[in-house]
């Protein structure tokens, strides 16, 4: 694991970059996210389609639906409609290997469910313990995010940010990463994709998840309606979802490609070492 | 470099692999334990306080414009019992139908469909949400629940209301649907026991000749083929002892989410 310039720069050059309730709080949302995405494809699985609008019943073709269906050999056959346009997914949507390796009529597979068989009352369970983790840990993050001071310091771009904003998506581009001080610096691209998450996608797939309890729906009569109704909420609650997973496939790239190691070390212990301005090679 | 930095890649593959099966086994191994389904369900409990903290007694289920009925109001579940004291009944449009309130009552009582027809009623578009993810509208009509239970007179022991169905669950008919709700619910001005969908007789796909209604909570709470009321202060000895034919199976009690 070691390179010559790591040993060389250890260990003055670490510093703090992640308070422990920080990375407490990370990992708990780690697996709380994790485990509501794996449940949360085990509860679409139930009725495997997307709608727009209040109902499911409204004689509009479904945005998205995962259907199997016996062709002419008997041979199960999965089929993924976009908008109606059929795509045939045999292995993966709609018809996949259950547990002892058969093929079965499922919309997403064993290997991306929690349970991995098909039993909603069990991910109902998983869903909705987690649901107050995540919850929970995202009220408390926030409060303390706002009374560290780790929002306006670390988080809220600065002007001079906003003015490297082109220069940054050059350097993305690249994978040229800052070194020094700049290094101890999230920067603007950073910045606004943990913005949009904090605020943005992790909000919005609570808020359309909520929408879904007929419960909730009585607290005030039609405040389901800014999502269009109660199945536009579960459309949203379910791209918002997948977005947050493209949002952790970017975030775990950067990670591996600004220095893998260094990144996990520093969400562990907290210590992250600044990378030299000279060195070319930084540790990848 | 280049070759430790792909060594290093495969490995670091291999791991993510290999924990992420892991995860999901350890996910299912733990879904057969007692414990963890029982950890878990603690969450229905914080949700349900939650829920009845901030939301008034008698808040409104949404109620919707005859514009958004579905053009079929789908079936789940049992779509025609398999009860020959059902068939008979149903052979004769249920002119014979009695429902029954009994238990912790002052008055128990017996009413055929045409004297709950000629009580006063209600009318509601409402949105029927299945556990399964799906929605139907539609518009029902029926007597209030509520009105059944102030003539019955609930005795002060009286804490849940246990809804007793004609549909068999099972092949040999030993298993009955049935459901239950606390008296909260039951005293809501949309609880009814409803007798017309869509402005005409209930079908028997959707639960002739009574189906329960529980606006704010999920399809599997609104029992369907009801055929007797009781009233209780616990469900402990009824059947799996969960309150209901699903809840024995695993679903939540509280079906507002």
């Amino acid at each position: 694991m070691s390179q010559p310039h790591s040993i060389v720069s250890t260990p003055h050059s670490l510093y703090l970059r992640h308070t422990l309730t920080i990375r407490v709080m990370h990992w708990i949302n780690v697996l709380a996210f994790s485990l509501l995405l794996l449940s949360g494809l085990q509860i679409f699985n139930a009725y495997p389609a997307l709608n727009w609008g209040k109902s499911s019943y409204n004689g509009q073709t479904p945005l998205l639906q995962i259907d199997a269906y016996r062709d002419a050999h008997g041979q199960l056959v999965g089929v993924t409609r976009i908008g109606g346009h059929p795509f045939e997914t045999t292995g993966v949507l709609g018809v996949s290997a259950d547990a002892s390796g058969n093929p079965s009529a499922r919309a997403f597979p064993t290997w991306i469910t929690v349970p991995g068989t098909q039993w909603l009352a069990m991910a109902r369970r998983w869903h909705f313990f987690f649901a107050w983790v995540l919850v929970i840990n995202g009220v408390a993050y926030l409060l303390y995010a706002l009374a560290s001071r780790h929002l306006t310091r670390d988080l809220s771009p600065s002007r001079r940010d906003w003015r490297s904003l082109g220069q940054s998506i050059r350097d993305h581009v690249r994978f040229r990463h800052p070194r020094g001080e700049e290094a101890k610096r999230y920067n603007i691209l950073q910045k606004l994709a943990y913005l949009s998450v904090i605020f943005g996608l992790f909000p919005l797939v609570v808020v359309a998840g909520l929408a879904m309890s007929p419960g909730l729906n009585a607290l005030l009569p039609g405040w389901i309606d800014v999502f269009g109704g109660r199945q536009s909420a579960r459309t949203v609650h379910f791209i918002a979802a997948w977005a947050l997973v493209v949002f952790v496939f970017i975030h775990v790239f950067e990670v591996m490609v600004s220095g893998l190691w260094n990144n996990l070390r520093s969400m562990i212990t907290g210590r992250y070492r600044v990378p030299n301005k000279e060195a070319d090679h930084a540790e990848r | 470099m280049q070759s430790v930095d792909s060594d290093r890649r495969r490995f670091l593959g291999r791991m993510l692999a290999a924990s992420g099966s892991l995860l999901l086994a350890g996910c299912d191994r733990l879904s057969q334990t007692e414990w963890l389904p029982n950890v878990l369900s603690s969450a229905e409990k914080l949700t349900q306080a939650a829920q009845k903290l901030i939301m008034p007694r008698n808040a409104m289920a949404q109620e919707f414009s005859p514009a958004d009925i579905s053009p079929v109001f789908r079936s789940n579940g049992t779509s025609n019992p398999n009860n020959p004291v059902y068939q008979a009944l149903a052979a004769d449009s249920f002119k014979d139908y009695q429902l029954k309130i009994s238990g912790l009552v002052e008055h128990p009582a017996a009413y055929t469909l045409a004297e709950l027809k000629a009580l006063p009623s209600r009318s509601q578009i409402t949105r029927h949400d299945c556990v399964e993810g799906w929605s139907a509208i539609g518009k029902w009509q029926g007597v209030q629940l509520s009105q059944l239970l102030q003539r019955a007179q609930p005795l002060a022991g009286a804490r849940y209301v246990v809804f007793d169905c004609f549909d068999p669950m099972d092949a040999q008919g030993t298993t009955y649907y049935y459901e239950s709700i606390d008296l909260d619910e039951a005293y809501h001005p949309q609880t009814l026991l409803a007798y017309a969908l869509n402005d005409a007789d209930l079908p028997i796909k959707n639960g002739a000749p009574i189906r329960l209604r529980v606006e704010r909570q999920l399809g599997y709470k609104m029992a369907k083929y009801v055929m007797e009321i009781r009233l209780v202060d616990s469900f402990d000895d009824i059947a799996g002892g969960k309150g209901g034919y699903w809840e024995d199976r695993g679903y939540e009690w509280f079906a507002g989410i």
